[in-house]
């Protein structure tokens, strides 16, 4: 598999304050990669870098080089928003609009330009069967979104990110909300979503990280302290730090 | 087990000896709280009641003081256009015609431009920006309105006399709306005076709901490629629609009551015009400037039956502003 995004010495600063040193890493097409560290480790603040949701608020900044597909996402005049439409986001918290489910997935397709009703309805049900969520809604479909549990609505979430066929799709602790059941739930579809989308995820669960990803990589302090597969993380680290986390001696 | 936590006729029996020698301190915790939070609790209702109780006498003595004009005029007190001291004839339609109507002109004019303050203010503004003009906003709010009006006759009512009534006649005059002459004080002058107050009110409000919206929840908007035009739009205003509709709401409640600006602008004219140049009046207009008059017992009684009236209308508005808000809020789901 060829290298998805391929980051060379990133770092980044929220004003002052230096909350990347320097990260250096690639990331496989097609596979899971999970990002693990101890809070405030900068996991979720590189996770953000990725679709340079950071931009949003002033004062923050960027050097080095985040490459997708060899193209330099950190180039002055890149269009955000033809960005953020390939590489999707998924949350903590369900996030689902003030509208109804439907409306939810053709939210994404009306932006991107798509006009025909009979396309935007096939999308929908396609980006509802990829999320494992047509089943269990489909009659209602034009029911508000807030009426789903909190696990349907972020799989609702995800089928809204995948609907706008992204390259990317990155996960911030999407389980963290989320009752056991529901979580397991997810995490099937992480690996389903791996055919045809490449996956990035920031975990609290180390266990969740063994289960889905390929690849892990663990933060410490902003800095990435070991990246390998995740087999080879989490049966013999290379690393002292990287062991003492994953055995749980802290963190 | 069983021993330490029998009950004893309805109290837990506790071990009064602890370690190190002291009494546990469980044994030694006093009951007489209970007295307190009693009072407490008595106090709290009497006082949350007192406003219930308040809003009962204020509207009995209201009916009351105007049962003399509400036995005299009957219901055509409501429709009747006559207001003549003189003839001790009175009818309530020309006030609230200017009530109403002054309102809706501050509503129309203040909506799209706090709606527009508020979304800059929370979306857009850089941060050296946001705070010098929140706090101009929340100045403004707290102005005096007798110093509103004041500026409004001396300052405003000449500029609107001068230039913007002319133009008006000239490029709208077709409209019968906008026919007349320019004298700056009318019921439009009134309106927009009006509309000057209540944009503080509703952009600090509306600003305060639009920083509720989670931003994970933009942020969603965002990462799925929407502008933040479109992200406004579709995500910000649906979300916090029930709140905004609250803060138009108390803000058209507030014009309806305004009485000192109003009175100063509104040009206490007793009569219903069509256009909005020229002289009118409203409840709190008439009320203002006629109380100091009013020796007879019928006129005294017929202004009371005014306030009686706009106690209504305001009342209206907001049990009608409650029932739009729970149609339109945004059901469910924490964020």
């Amino acid at each position: 598999m060829r290298d998805k995004f391929t980051i060379k010495d990133l770092h980044f600063w929220y004003g002052e304050k230096e909350a990347l040193k320097g990260i250096s890493l690639a990331m496989k097409e097609k596979e899971v990669t999970a990002l693990i560290g101890p809070s405030g480790c900068g996991k979720t603040t590189f996770l953000r870098c990725l679709n340079r949701m950071h931009d949003l608020y002033p004062g923050n900044r960027y050097e080095g080089e985040i490459l997708l597909d060899g193209k330099n996402l950190l180039e002055k005049g890149l269009d955000l928003i033809k960005l953020r439409s390939r590489v999707g986001m998924v949350f903590q918290k369900p996030t689902p609009f003030p509208m109804s489910m439907y409306d939810n997935i053709a939210f994404g397709l009306k932006l991107m330009g798509v006009k025909s009703k009979s396309e935007i309805t096939g999308r929908v049900e396609k980006a509802l069967k990829d999320s494992a969520l047509w089943d269990e809604i489909k009659d209602r479909l034009h029911e508000p979104a807030l009426s789903l549990s909190g696990g349907q609505q972020q799989r609702l979430c995800i089928a809204r990110a995948v609907a706008v066929e992204p390259d990317v799709i990155l996960m911030d602790e999407p389980c963290s909300a989320l009752d056991p059941v529901a979580t397991a739930k997810i995490e099937d579809l992480m690996t389903d979503l791996k055919q045809n989308y490449t996956v990035v995820i920031v975990t609290h669960n180390m266990q969740q990280a063994a289960r889905v990803s390929q690849y892990t990589g663990f933060f410490m302090l902003g800095e990435v302290i070991e990246f390998d597969t995740t087999e080879k993380i989490f049966t013999a680290p290379s690393n002292k730090l990287t062991e003492d986390y994953i055995t749980g001696r802290f963190g | 087990m069983a021993e330490n936590l029998k009950e004893k006729t309805g109290e837990l029996d506790i071990s009064s000896s602890g370690a190190d020698g002291y009494v546990s301190l469980s044994a030694r915790r006093q009951s007489s709280g209970k007295l307190g939070d009693a009072v407490f609790k008595g106090v709290a209702y009497g006082f949350a009641f007192s406003v219930i109780l308040l809003m009962a006498l204020l509207f009995i003595v209201l009916v009351k003081e105007s049962w003399l004009s509400i036995k005299a005029f009957g219901f055509s007190f409501v429709y009747s256009s006559i207001w003549d001291p003189v003839a001790q004839e009175f009818g309530a339609l020309p006030s609230i015609y200017g009530t109403i109507v002054s309102s809706i002109i501050a509503i129309v004019i203040a909506v799209p431009i706090s709606l527009g303050i508020a979304i800059f203010l929370t979306e857009m503004a850089p941060k050296r920006l946001k705070g010098p003009i929140g706090t101009a906003i929340e100045l403004l709010a707290s102005i005096p309105s007798i110093i509103y009006g004041m500026w409004g006759l001396f300052v405003f009512a000449p500029f609107l006399s001068e230039y913007v009534e002319p133009f008006l006649i000239d490029y709208l005059g077709f409209i019968p709306l906008f026919t007349g002459a320019p004298l700056g004080i009318g019921m439009l002058p009134a309106g927009f005076i009006l509309a000057i107050m209540i944009i503080p009110f509703i952009s600090s409000v509306t600003r305060d709901i639009f920083q509720m919206v989670p931003s994970i929840l933009k942020e969603s908007g965002y990462g799925v490629g929407a502008t933040k035009w479109e992200v406004i739009r579709k995500i910000v205003f649906p979300y916090a629609r029930s709140g905004v509709i609250g803060a138009v709401i108390l803000g058209l409640g507030r014009a309806l009551g305004e009485t000192m600006a109003v009175t100063f602008l509104i040009g206490n004219a007793q009569e219903i015009k069509l256009s909005l140049l020229d002289p009118a009046t409203s409840i709190s207009a008439t009320l203002a400037n006629e109380f100091t008059e009013a020796v007879e017992e019928l006129y005294l009684s017929s202004l009371v039956e005014l306030g009686l009236i706009l106690f209504l209308i305001t009342f209206v508005v907001l049990a009608l502003a409650k029932l739009l808000i729970a149609r339109f809020s945004y059901k469910g789901g924490k964020l």
